[in-house]
């Protein structure tokens, strides 16, 4: 355990009990949605539109651990009348569950495209999209470690490697949009990865919201640095812009 | 004087770097302040201030000291033997200690109101006056004036206007409590020193204590007691934990209910003491 | 999760809690037979007394009794000059025990407090109350009769006040104490000093327990003869010189009851009740002050 974690009980054992139930539950999601994404990833590498389809089905999973965070949070808040670092805890878990509710969505969105990429040939460009899924995998396990053990420190390190990620979807983006420029052929699975791509993208703001959630709940105190955009898509334009 | 006034002049940051409550003089500070009760140490070294028309909270566990301070800020703790301060209690820069400050005047500056309801046995209309006539010869229209807006302030003309001259016993619980703050407001103090207002009254009276409270802090600087963390935080710009006599540690409510800075006070609001 | 805990009931168990129950209703049963039939015994010989005191002193009641001398032996008369005298006394000794009582109690309130001085006096004050009233007969008799040489009714009220104080000084020591210690603090708290305080706060709020103290100490002191026997004496003739001896209903009575003449027995009998109805309403009186303040503060 971490040194910042409260190491006495609440006087009223109960309490106790359900702050640790609360925290169990989104260790539960968290675990459920990393299994979802390397299952999504899977599905795309090895094109099994059956699996995919598992993913896709399994989100609801998530969705109602999400459903009993957010009902165990208004149970606490009305009638516990959280303080300080309790008080942090369960609205850091409040969002943190939101966080890994999205991370299940794009993990599931991802799935669902695979479905719809198999229909058309293989496109060699595949093999980018794991890399940066595994980049987002290792994210979100990061943050939800630091959740675990209320580390700080790691929360931190993890939300400045976003960065990283960012920067290999910036990549993956002009890869994409060049093989869309060269066959227009492509163009229909390219728009599919690139929208897969979009989603382990956001997989990773999630995470590094959920490291800041983190950072939240044992401080107190936000993220005081800027952070730093490492996606610049928005700001690029075709190569060629007719204008 | 000066160096007492310029404790509080830096602005109070709250966790999100925001400014939480604009910063005010400060009207009444302790400075190294012991109590001793019949030989017992009951307040160690307390340094605190209390900020002009704001609220200031004071908690704790029982025991811890926190009435006591209070009962020193008017020196109602002198009518009992054997108990003993020593250090200074500051309003507006002089020294309430100093046994030259005349207690008369202390007292028409600090009011107070206690835990239990205590209207004296007589009318409501004499609650008020009583303590009036002790300071001032007011014309009977000039009383009539000073009760009306005494009452008024104690947010309980409306309920009382038509029966003043009945004995103020037959009010409810909050409502006698509404004309005990009257009564302490009725002398034009500076400063309401509050001792745990509402633990005798139930969620509705307490919650027209607290709105009279916030109503009462654009005109006077008030120090409450309480064992409600909930109250202390609903109402109190400042808050000051104190255990086992020491103070523990102070500061905006936001920031003291939210990210408290020691341990102990952490312990002691999120209820995981002892 | 607690479910598990608790038992399920079970027919053994049930039988034992029958028998248990059967027993203490049996036993709440007798005690309170027992308490009844005690209380019963006390008021019959209440009510025994009350019924004689009627029975011979209503022969008595008549306008002579209030309007005529105490008579010679075997002659008709009343005891107004008994009731004037037993009137005086008690006024006399009321007034003087009530302010010095009031006075006291407060001292031992509101200054003495619990300082060791406060629970000395306290204890002797308490062995005062208690004091057979001859023995506060004999005291006066010796300091004052034997020093003037003169049975006197100012002996005899002195005596009587001697009475009186300790008792009042109790209930206003102890009314004033009943008065929340938070009332006193705001009071003070307003800047108003202790004296005002005392006098315009606290009293009014102890009033009607001290009230009731000294109209008790009236009832028991009308009553008394022991202390008046040897102070004010007592007079066949009409007096009103408190240095002057001073008939009084009890020592009245008390010649009159143990002599041989029928006429004085009816008297004494008569006297009897008039102070029995007397002593009952100022009971009365009492409870009912007490009764409406504490509806009042309600």
């Amino acid at each position: 355990m971490n040194a910042n974690a409260p190491t006495s009980e609440h006087i009223v054992k109960s309490y106790d009990e359900e702050l640790n139930r609360l925290t169990g539950e989104i260790q539960r999601m968290g675990e459920i949605a990393l299994a979802q994404l390397d299952a999504a990833i899977d599905a795309v590498l090895e094109r099994d539109s059956d699996s995919a389809r598992k993913v896709v089905q399994s989100d609801a999973a998530i969705d109602t651990l999400e459903h009993d965070v957010s009902h165990d949070v208004v149970r606490l808040l009305a009638l516990r009348q959280p303080m300080a670092r309790d008080l942090r805890e369960i609205l850091a878990a409040l969002r943190i569950a939101a966080d890994i509710e999205r991370i299940g969505d794009y993990a599931a969105n991802v799935a669902k495209r695979s479905i719809v990429l198999n229909q058309s040939a293989p496109v060699q460009l595949a093999y980018a999209l794991p890399r940066l899924a595994r980049l987002a995998e290792n994210l979100v396990r990061e943050v939800l470690a630091a959740y675990r053990d209320n580390d700080a420190d790691r929360a931190l390190d993890a939300w400045t490697r976003d960065e990283e990620l960012d920067e290999q979807y910036t990549g993956l983006f002009r890869e994409l949009l060049t093989y869309m420029m060269e066959d227009p052929r492509n163009i229909t699975p390219c728009t599919h990865l690139l929208f897969m791509a979009k989603n382990l993208e956001r997989i990773g703001d999630h995470a590094t919201n959920i490291a800041e959630n983190v950072y939240f709940l044992v401080h107190g105190a936000h993220i005081a640095q800027v952070r730093r955009k490492g996606d610049t898509t928005s700001s690029l334009l075709p190569v060629d812009d007719p204008r | 004087m000066t160096d007492a006034r310029l404790a509080i002049a830096t602005p109070i940051v709250g966790a999100t770097g925001r400014e939480v409550a604009p910063a005010g003089a400060t009207k009444m500070a302790a400075r190294n302040l012991n109590f001793f009760y019949n030989g017992f140490h009951a307040l160690k070294d307390v340094n605190f201030n209390i900020a002009e028309k704001r609220v200031t909270a004071l908690i704790g566990p029982s025991g811890c000291g926190k009435s006591t301070l209070l009962r020193i800020f008017n020196r109602i703790y002198s009518i009992y033997p054997k108990l003993e301060a020593k250090g200074e209690v500051l309003l507006d820069g002089e020294n309430i200690l100093d046994p030259k400050y005349p207690l008369n005047r202390l007292r028409s500056k600090v009011g107070m109101v206690f835990q239990k309801p205590v209207p004296f046995p007589m009318s409501i209309y004499d609650n008020i006056a009583y303590a009036i006539r002790h300071y001032e010869k007011l014309s009977r229209a000039e009383m009539d004036a000073r009760v009306e807006l005494a009452l008024t302030q104690g947010a309980l003309w409306g309920e009382v206007k038509d029966k003043l001259k009945q004995s103020a016993l037959g009010l409810s619980g909050g409502q006698q409590q509404r004309l005990c703050i009257a009564r302490a407001i009725a002398l034009r103090p500076e400063v309401i020193l509050l001792d745990e207002p509402t633990s005798a009254l139930d969620p509705i009276a307490t919650g027209k204590i607290e709105q009279l409270i916030s109503e009462l802090k654009d005109h006077y600087t008030i120090a409450i007691v309480t064992h409600n963390m909930q109250q202390a935080a609903r109402c109190s710009d400042f808050t000051a934990f104190m255990y086992l006599g020491e103070l523990v540690e102070f500061g905006a409510t936001e920031t003291l209910f939210t990210k408290p800075t020691k341990k102990q006070t952490e312990d002691y609001i999120t209820g995981r003491f002892g | 999760m607690n479910s598990a805990v608790i038992p399920a009931p079970d027919a053994g168990k049930a039988a034992v809690e029958r028998r248990l129950y059967f027993r203490r209703t049996v036993v709440n049963r007798l005690a309170l037979v027992l308490g009844c039939a005690a209380a019963l015994f006390g008021l019959v010989f209440l009510f025994w007394i009350l019924w004689t005191t009627l029975s011979y002193g209503l022969k008595g009641v008549n306008l002579d009794l209030f309007t005529k001398m105490t008579p010679a032996p075997m002659s008709a008369g009343g005891l107004l000059n008994a009731f004037f005298g037993s009137a005086v006394i008690c006024l006399i000794a009321i007034v003087i025990g009530s302010l010095l009582g009031v006075a006291a109690g407060t001292w031992l309130a509101e200054y003495a407090g619990n300082k060791r001085i406060g629970t000395v006096t306290r204890f002797i004050n308490d062995i005062l109350i208690s004091a057979p009233s001859i023995v506060i007969g004999l005291f006066v008799a010796i300091v004052i009769v034997m020093q003037f040489k003169q049975y006197s009714a100012l002996a005899g009220a002195i005596a009587l006040a001697l009475l009186v104080i300790p008792v009042v000084v109790r209930t206003t020591d102890e009314m004033l104490r009943l008065v929340p210690g938070q009332m006193r603090e705001a009071a003070l708290s307003l800047g108003v000093p202790q004296w005002k305080v005392t006098m315009q706060v606290l009293y009014r709020a102890a009033l009607p327990g001290i009230v009731t103290g000294i109209l008790l100490a009236l009832a028991r002191i009308t009553g008394e003869t022991a202390p008046l026997l040897f102070t004010a004496f007592g007079n066949q003739y009409w007096s009103t010189d408190l240095l002057k001896p001073m008939a009084s209903v009890p020592v009245v009575m008390y010649q009159f009851v143990g002599s041989p003449y029928e006429s004085w027995q009816t008297l004494a009998w008569a006297g009897a009740l008039v102070l029995t109805v007397f002593v009952l309403l100022l009971s009365l009186l009492a409870r009912a002050i007490l009764l409406r303040n504490k509806t009042s503060h309600d």
